[in-house]
């Protein structure tokens, strides 16, 4: 709502046959009971042995997502004292981030007769050949690493209770909807998260270093809705687009004041301390900079270069 | 990205419009590419929605599936597409012409010339994006390994008859498009992010709309106004005026105008099974086609968008001319085609699922050897990507200062002159370090000099002079060939790498590899590929 009335709306949006097939194929894999779902997890985290016949499905539901937290929070300790199966059906989680809560989802969670977690993630990409996309395994272990970190609060205080740092990742086999199941171990995007959430600025902290009365309200001009978000510093590159809604007007941003981030991070990275495009040009046409600087003096050595090269074909390229 | 590629895409920024990469066609481009523009279903992994398909841009052919998660459509759907796409590449199968190979005699061990054919031309194909030959690899694993009923009367859910043949060669496509400087397959988006640099991340140059709004803005304004258009413009009905190049569709034309006319198609077809005959059925006949007509409407015009940019991009590659070494490669391409046919008219069995260790070990050493072989040539035919190596040390340009006739301390002493090179730049030289240089008149033959010395520096204009010696391509004599020797004056660019590019040794066969590298015993082969298991349901 933000990027639209800031002028650059951002092309999110999932479409409804996705939507349908997720949930279907969700529905499919815990349908029984999760009979079909203990039994992949028994197959690959069980060590060979034998699928267990059922376990309880407890009630999670309750009102608000503190109520729901809690409900889930009290049926992880009773399922884990009871030390039978329990498969908790999307869970509500809560973790703290940079400062506020943020409650999590994960699809599903499974309480072993030891005591252990494990965190469920149901996909709807395909697993062809016993492979997927390594970028959505990736963006899944990512996602999953967040429940696992939100879980070990939790497990904290529980006894007997730990947390599986190896999550299972169902999806659909091959061209099928028949579902089959990996094992991801997630200890590295665990650390990196936890690593993050501990260095983020908090919330409170951003807010204060804002101007007074500034709003983020939708309803609110343009300008002023520019200035507001102009008050929090962001630095654009182009992952952003894949991310975030208000990618497409730091984009028009950075592109207005010429950043060479918005040409992807490695370039920036090229060419050190110069980081307008404008000035890059200035300094490779030797209208400004230090010949000394070897950032220069290789942008000097590049442009003479392309210029030769291009000199010597002249008339042939077709300039388009 | 190197730098004077970056150094190109900031002046692409600043010009406002895609700036030249390359000053020839490094790519192979047919007379008659056949161009595929797939369409696929959200969320569904093989279903897919549509496609144009054709060898002429004023003629497409357009295949829809009116509802996707029907298998019997989607099978029609695949017949369909074999029957565009099986004529194309067989037209090519034929025509051959007798080219020798080496191969090892069994009985002597010896290798030995065999005469064998060779495709005088290779059926192209070309999709929009990368996205698009992903797609092709995948259409291809999800029907190679179908049955027909021909193969099995008892299988469930017989595929179409040519639809595993088609899969079979999709897949060889897809795998061949993996190793570099390969033309059998390209991808639009590749071709030009390869030929022309645009003031957008390359993570942007992935839409084909706004890469090709870059190098040829419409209208002659600025690209980078007309590739934000093509990103974000929407019509009032909240459609995309430049559809995505797929095989994904956007959200919103899912979602407003697909899903209902794919509901629209349900309805009607459902009424028509149970239909009574009569004017009843007619009517409800009648019902269902135009729900399907429609539906191909609605295809077609996010499809034709698409299909006119991947033209429209063939005619500005076509304008630059074809590097002298890009044929070299295609003939590789050739090679490809022919071996891949052979094994079709063997009977051999479809591509594995997976390779085995010795195929994946050959594949990959291949991928190498292919990769500095296009990184070689790709230089020695432009002198643009010569500029890049220049830049990073690995060639120079430097003109002949002087030549001093020397020999090699040998029983028959042979020519080894010293060369001095003055040169103003920086290449990366040890002692005995290789230098190539093409010999005129003849592209595949290079004369090796390795460097001895730096000679002096001027420090007015910084160049320094190099002292080469030469140590071959001089003949057999005491004295050099004439014209083998450089002479004071001449321009010469000199390389650090090869020119042609030889692969490391061979990979021993497999029935002589050790079993610790997946050789025998029991190695591969055996068990035929099962086909894959299906959904129970009709619907996905």
């Amino acid at each position: 709502m933000l990027a639209t009335a800031l002028g650059s709306p951002a092309a999110f949006g999932q479409s409804q046959f996705a939507f349908i097939r997720g949930n279907a194929f969700e529905a499919k894999v815990k349908a029984d009971g999760g009979t079909e779902l203990l039994r992949l997890l028994s197959e690959r985290l069980g060590g060979g042995a034998e699928a267990p016949a059922g376990a309880t499905v407890p009630d999670l539901t309750a009102a608000g997502p503190e109520g729901r937290a809690a409900r889930t929070a009290l049926a992880l300790r009773e399922a884990t004292a009871a030390g039978g199966w329990a498969l908790l059906d999307h869970p509500m989680l809560a973790l703290e981030v940079a400062g506020s809560p943020a409650y999590l989802e994960p699809d599903a969670v499974v309480v072993h007769p030891d005591g252990t977690w494990t965190v469920v993630e149901i996909k709807s990409f395909p697993m062809i050949d016993s492979s997927a996309d390594a970028a959505k395994v990736g963006a899944a272990a990512r996602q999953s690493a967040v429940y696992v970190l939100a879980l070990e609060r939790i497990a904290a205080v529980t006894e007997g209770a730990e947390v599986g740092h190896r999550v299972l990742l169902v999806c659909p086999k091959d061209f099928s909807n028949l579902p089959t199941a990996s094992v991801v171990d997630v200890r590295k995007q665990r650390a990196v998260t936890r690593r993050q959430l501990t260095r983020l600025t908090r919330v409170e902290d951003i807010a204060a270093a804002l101007p007074e009365g500034t709003t983020f309200d939708p309803g609110c001009s343009a300008e002023d809705l520019g200035a507001a978000v102009e008050a929090v510093p962001a630095a654009y590159a182009p992952e952003c687009l894949a991310a975030c809604e208000l990618a497409f007007h730091c984009r028009a941003k950075a592109r207005a004041e010429g950043a060479v981030e918005s040409l992807g991070r490695s370039v920036r990275g090229e060419l050190g301390g110069l980081t307008t495009v404008a000035g890059v040009l200035a300094a490779a046409a030797g209208k400004e900079g230090d010949p000394a600087d070897p950032t220069v003096a290789a942008l000097r050595r590049a442009a003479a270069l392309r210029a030769e090269a291009l000199e010597s074909v002249s008339g042939r390229v077709p300039c388009p | 990205m190197s730098l004077i590629s970056t150094l190109a895409r900031l002046e692409a920024v600043d010009s406002g419009r895609a700036q030249p990469l390359a000053t020839v066609r490094h790519r192979h481009l047919t007379d008659r590419p056949l161009v595929l523009v797939p369409l696929t279903t959200a969320g569904e992994a093989g279903a897919p929605l549509g496609a144009l398909v054709g060898t002429d841009r004023e003629a497409p052919r357009l295949l829809s599936v009116a509802q996707p998660r029907d298998r019997d459509l989607r099978f029609a759907f695949l017949a369909e597409l074999a029957e565009a796409v099986l004529p194309h590449i067989e037209s090519y199968a034929d025509a051959v012409e007798p080219a020798a190979r080496k191969e090892t005699d069994p009985e002597t061990g010896k290798k030995v010339d065999v005469e064998v054919e060779l495709c005088t031309d290779a059926a192209q194909l070309i999709v929009p994006s990368r996205a698009g030959v992903e797609f092709v690899r995948l259409l291809g694993r999800s029907m190679r390994f179908r049955r027909t009923v021909e193969d099995d009367p008892d299988t469930p859910y017989p595929a179409p008859a040519r639809v595993p043949l088609l899969g079979r060669w999709l897949t060889h496509y897809g795998e061949r498009a993996r190793v570099p400087g390969s033309s059998l397959l390209l991808a639009t988006t590749d071709l030009l992010n390869r030929h022309w640099a645009t003031g957008q991340s390359s993570l942007e140059d992935q839409h084909l709309g706004a890469l090709l709004a870059w190098v040829d803005p419409p209208g002659g304004g600025s690209g980078a106004e007309a590739a934000l258009r093509a990103e974000l413009e929407r019509d009032r009905a909240g459609q995309l005026v430049c559809p995505p190049a797929g095989p994904a569709t956007d959200p919103a034309f899912d979602n407003k105008l697909l899903a209902p006319a794919i509901e629209r198609f349900d309805r009607a077809r459902t009424a028509l099974a149970t239909a009574q005959d009569g004017p009843d059925f007619d009517t409800r006949l009648g019902e269902q086609s135009d729900a399907e007509r429609a539906i191909r409407s609605l295809l077609a015009g996010v499809l034709l968008p698409t299909w006119d940019a991947v033209w429209r991009s063939l005619d500005l590659l076509r304008e630059l001319p074809e590097g002298a070494r890009a044929e070299d490669r295609w003939t590789r391409d050739r090679w490809s085609f022919t071996g891949h046919r052979d094994r079709v008219r063997a009977g051999e069995p479809p591509q594995p699922r997976r390779d085995d260790a010795v195929t994946a070990a050959q594949k990959l050493a291949s991928r190498e050897t292919a990769q500095a072989q296009l990184d070689a040539q790709e230089a020695l035919d432009d002198p643009l990507v010569m500029a890049g190596r220049r830049l990073a040390g690995e060639a120079f340009v430097g003109e002949v200062a002087e030549v001093q006739m020397a020999y090699s301390e040998s029983k028959r002493p042979s020519p080894r002159p010293l060369v001095t090179v003055r040169t103003a730049e920086r290449p990366h030289l040890g002692e005995r370090t290789k230098v190539y240089r093409s010999l005129d008149g003849d592209p595949g033959r290079s004369q090796t000099a390795e460097f001895v010395e730096y000679a002096s520096e001027d420090p007015d204009d910084g160049t320094v002079c190099l002292v080469l010696r030469i140590t071959d391509r001089m003949g057999r004599g005491k004295e050099p060939a004439p014209g083998s020797v450089p002479e004071p004056g001449d321009r010469i660019a000199w390389t650090l790498f090869e020119h042609d590019q030889r692969g490391g040794p061979k990979l021993p066969d497999p029935e002589n590899t050790p079993w610790t590298h997946g050789g025998p015993p029991g190695s591969g082969g055996g068990q035929a590929e099962q086909p894959d298991s299906v959904t129970a349901e009709d619907l996905l």
